[in-house]
């Protein structure tokens, strides 16, 4: 049965080889921080199963490594690749010699993942399913890359260790970038196990007056907003927010719809995570990887819409939520 | 009560604001606010490294580094360039529209991961949009170049958050659900996904509004004496 670990050693398997390519270039920095980062999807699982036996040291050595690798992403030492032009002039022969079968493999990694996750279910040999159900969706987008670097590899006939040596290019090239959603991500449960929510969501009960619908309302929208652009992730921010003013003040107290109050109230937050940093995976890394000069040109670009729909959910919100 | 786990969140607000590198600012506003809260060091590097680890899908991207990468070296970009301008009548407005609706239609399907700025924005989404602008406005400089990539990666952003809170089956709808589940409200799922969807279809409009000013912005700027007749952005 294929896991989702399963995909996770691949790609561990792929950050020892950059590591390893980096290191017989004597790029020390870049090594240890693909290395470092390795750890976790080829021994992730051996370390949460520890950590529930209670043997916390490999978790605590991780949360080192962490550590570590912030330190290494601020003293800088990452590069990128330099384009040159006699790159690009062999680039527009096999453009125009490949034509477009080139789009093949880049269009497998969306259909091979559509196919796989619609197909998953009847996979079975015997009483086991082929694709274990429970990441199945992240478990087809691994597979569907690697069906889709075998056919890359056909179709422009390259030798191996050139597609991962051009995986390897880009990953460099992405460097801090890359990792920088999972931390984001690590820094939400910190602020969840420090109780930063309970926090902000007392601090916003002191300050709204809870008799009016209007303010309520208010309050749990633009907490909504302000909660996700810190977090950077509006499933951490619903939570608090509700918790805090959405069941007992808009629900209980006033008889808002809590269907219509949650659909939409999620959908507020939505547009604080097209304003923050924080969500990096959405914001800066496209930066990054599209190589814009500015590491907040996507905000940039997509600040209006959020403001705009920010509007359209309040006034949705108004006109819904307390119909009897 | 204690304010002091607040501290990693002035961090996270300085940092940003003064644009240190985002690693270094996320790795110490944890630190500050686990010492904040009065963590032992020996809990919080253990919460630092499990919850690490617990994430790791969110690198999966990586996954497609290979395959873009080995497909951009033969020419992928600039084959997509070429592929989108033999189009006649496509700009940039109906392109990424077109890639809006289908994003958003792809997410209430729950076909989140399908998507994505490795995945279609770099290697395919934007080199087209590019394209396409040119088409419609002629070259670009580097700034406008720069600006139509970020609207390619935003307009993907969007598509995929408002439209994939319609999907019933994961995510959203069901953290929803389980909230008013343990606090003694059931609700169906789809009574939840539908009211996602006048904000879905909103957020169709602005943007297509927003794409039609943006291109019609270009223009002007591009060639300020255009007869009337080519001026006509769709």
């Amino acid at each position: 049965m294929l896991k989702i670990e399963h995909i996770y050693w691949v790609l561990g398997a792929f950050l020892v080889y950059s590591a390893w390519l980096n290191l017989r270039e004597r790029q020390r920095a870049m090594a240890g921080f693909w290395a470092i980062l390795a750890c976790p999807f080829l021994f992730g699982d051996l370390i949460l199963a520890a950590l529930a036996d209670g043997t916390r040291w490999p978790a605590q050595a991780m949360g080192v490594g962490v550590i570590g690798l912030g330190v290494m992403a601020a003293r800088g030492g990452m590069r990128s690749h330099s384009d040159d032009a006699a790159a690009e002039a062999l680039r527009r022969t096999a453009a125009s010699r490949l034509g477009n079968r080139l789009f093949g493999p880049a269009l497998a990694i969306p259909l091979a993942t559509l196919v796989l996750v619609l197909v998953a279910p009847y996979l079975r040999w015997a009483a086991t399913p082929l694709i274990e159900a429970r990441h199945a969706t992240l478990t087809a987008l691994g597979l569907a890359c690697v069906l889709a670097f075998i056919a890359a590899l056909r179709v422009t006939r390259a030798p191996l260790a050139t597609g991962l040596g051009e995986g390897r290019r880009l990953l460099d090239a992405l460097g801090w970038a890359a990792l920088l959603p999972m931390l984001l991500a690590t820094l939400g449960s910190v602020f969840a196990a420090t109780g930063v929510g309970d926090v902000i969501a007392g601090l916003v009960d002191a300050i709204i007056p809870i008799d009016s619908q209007f303010a309520c309302l208010l309050a749990f929208a633009l907490g909504m907003v302000l909660f996700t652009v810190i977090m950077g992730n509006a499933f951490a921010a619903f939570p608090v927010l509700m918790a805090g003013v959405g069941l007992p003040l808009l629900v209980l107290r006033h008889g808002a719809d809590p269907a219509i109050l949650g659909a939409i109230g999620m959908l507020t937050g939505y547009c604080g995570t097209l304003l923050t940093p924080m969500a990096a995976n959405f914001n800066i890394v496209p930066a990054v990887l599209l190589e814009l000069p500015d590491q907040y040109g996507v905000i940039r670009a997509q600040w209006p819409n959020a403001v705009a729909l920010l509007l359209v959910n309040f006034a949705l919100m108004w006109l819904l939520v307390f119909q009897p | 009560m204690n304010y002091w786990p607040l501290l990693g969140v002035g961090v996270v607000v300085v940092g940003f604001v003064m644009r240190k590198n985002p690693v270094l600012v996320v790795v110490l506003a944890g630190i500050a606010s686990g010492f904040g809260a009065g963590m032992h060091p020996g809990d919080l590097l253990a919460v630092l490294g499990s919850s690490f680890v617990s994430n790791r899908a969110l690198l999966l991207m990586v996954m497609t580094l290979p395959v873009i990468g080995l497909l951009e070296r033969f020419g992928l970009r600039e084959r997509a360039r070429d592929w989108i301008a033999g189009f006649r009548g496509l700009t940039l407005t109906r392109f990424l529209l077109s890639y809006l609706g289908l994003r958003q239609v792809l997410s209430m399907l729950g076909l989140t991961n399908v998507a994505g700025h490795a995945q279609t924005v770099r290697p395919l989404v934007a080199p087209m949009s590019e394209a396409a602008a040119e088409r419609s406005i002629g070259p670009l400089d580097e700034g406008e170049r720069h600006r139509v990539a970020a609207l390619a990666a935003a307009t993907d952003n969007i598509g995929l958050f408002f439209g994939e809170d319609v999907f019933i089956a994961l995510g959203a709808v069901l953290l929803i659900q389980g909230f008013y589940a343990q606090n003694g409200i059931e609700l169906e799922p789809l009574a939840i996904a539908l009211w996602a969807l006048p904000t879905a279809i909103a957020a169709f409009i602005i943007h297509a509004i927003r794409l039609v000013h943006f291109q019609r912005r270009m223009q002007r700027r591009a060639r300020p004496p255009a007869s009337p007749e080519e001026d006509r952005p769709c």
